[in-house]
C-alpha cells in the first residue's frame, strides 16, 4: 500500500475528530474526538517509521504518544465528572460562569 | 493484489467508516461504541505494518481501558432514565468549514509533496521490526524517556484519583 494513502486517512481520521471536538456539546462526546485526533496522529508515525531505515524511531514514539494519551483521557474524565457534580450538567455551553 | 494489502484495505476501510460513524450521530454511547471499532482498525493496520507491540498496546490502552472510562464517564454525568443520551451540535457550520478546509490543505499539501520519490522512502526495505530489537532500544537508547513517561502515566493517574474523589473525605481518613 502506498504511503500516500496511510497519510490520507490520516488526514481524515484528524479532521473528523476535529469537527467532533468543535460541533458537540457533551464534555465526553469532545473527549471522543480528541482520542481521534491522537490515534490519527499515531498512524502518521508508524506509517513513516516503517520506511525508516533506522527503525522503530516511529514506533517509540508511537507508543509514548499512546501513554499520554491514556493519561489525558484519566485526567479528562475525572474533572468531566467532578464538573458534573458541580454544574449537573455535562454540556460546555451551559458552563459559562466566568462569561461576562 | 496480494493478500496482504486486502487485509490492509480491510482496515482502513473499518477505521474510515467508524469514524465518519462518529461524526455523523449524536448518540455518545453509539459513538464510544464505534471508537472501538476504529481503535481496533487502527491496531490492524499497525500489525500490519510490523509495529507489533505498538498494536497490542493500542488494544490494551485504547480498547480494555479508556473506552471503558469513557463509557463509565457517560454513565456517571448523564440521568439515564431510559432516553438516550444525545449530544446536541453547535457550531456545525463553523466546524465544518475548518475542519473541511483543513482536509482539503492536507490533501493538496500530501498529492503535492509525492513520497515515495524521498530518497530514504524509496531506497528503505520496509522489514517488520523484531520485538526484541525494540525491547532493547526501549531500555537502551530511549530509556530516560521511557522513564519519564512513567512517572508522568503516575502522576496523572494519582491526580485523576485526587479530582475525582469525594471531597471532605480526606480529613477524616488522614485523622
Amino acid at each position: 500500500m502506498p504511503l500516500e494513502y496511510l497519510v490520507m486517512l490520516s488526514a481524515v481520521l484528524f479532521c473528523s475528530g476535529l469537527f467532533v471536538a468543535l460541533t458537540r456539546k457533551n464534555a465526553i462526546a469532545v473527549l471522543i474526538g480528541i482520542e481521534l485526533m491522537l490515534n490519527a496522529a499515531n498512524i502518521n508515525l508508524v506509517a513513516f517509521g516503517h520506511f525508516d531505515p533506522d527503525l522503530l524511531q516511529g514506533q517509540i514514539f508511537a507508543l509514548f504518544v499512546i501513554t499520554v494519551a491514556a493519561a489525558e483521557a484519566a485526567v479528562g474524565l475525572a474533572i468531566v465528572v467532578k464538573v458534573y457534580q458541580y454544574f449537573q450538567t455535562a454540556n460546555l455551553d451551559e458552563i459559562s460562569e466566568l462569561k461576562g | 493484489m496480494s493478500l496482504e494489502s486486502i487485509i490492509l484495505y480491510a482496515f482502513v476501510g473499518l477505521t474510515l467508516l467508524s469514524a465518519l460513524y462518529i461524526v455523523f450521530t449524536r448518540n455518545v454511547l453509539y459513538s464510544a461504541f464505534a471508537l472501538i471499532f476504529t481503535f481496533l482498525g487502527v491496531a490492524g493496520i499497525f500489525m500490519m505494518l510490523g509495529a507489533s507491540f505498538v498494536a497490542i498496546s493500542q488494544i490494551l490502552v485504547y480498547v480494555g481501558g479508556i473506552l471503558v472510562l469513557i463509557v463509565f464517564g457517560v454513565m456517571l454525568t448523564n440521568r439515564l432514565r431510559g432516553q438516550k443520551v444525545l449530544s446536541p451540535a453547535y457550531n456545525k457550520f463553523l466546524g465544518f468549514i475548518v475542519s473541511g478546509g483543513l482536509l482539503l490543505l492536507f490533501f493538496k499539501a500530501i498529492l503535492q509533496a509525492n513520497f515515495s520519490a524521498l530518497g530514504w522512502i524509496e531506497k528503505a526495505q520496509p522489514e517488520p521490526a523484531a520485538l526484541p530489537e525494540f525491547g532493547m532500544k526501549l531500555m537502551t537508547d530511549y530509556v530516560l524517556a521511557f522513564e519519564v513517561i512513567g512517572v508522568l502515566l503516575l502522576l496523572a493517574l494519582i491526580g485523576a484519583v485526587k479530582v475525582a474523589a469525594k471531597p471532605g473525605k480526606e480529613e477524616s481518613d488522614a485523622a
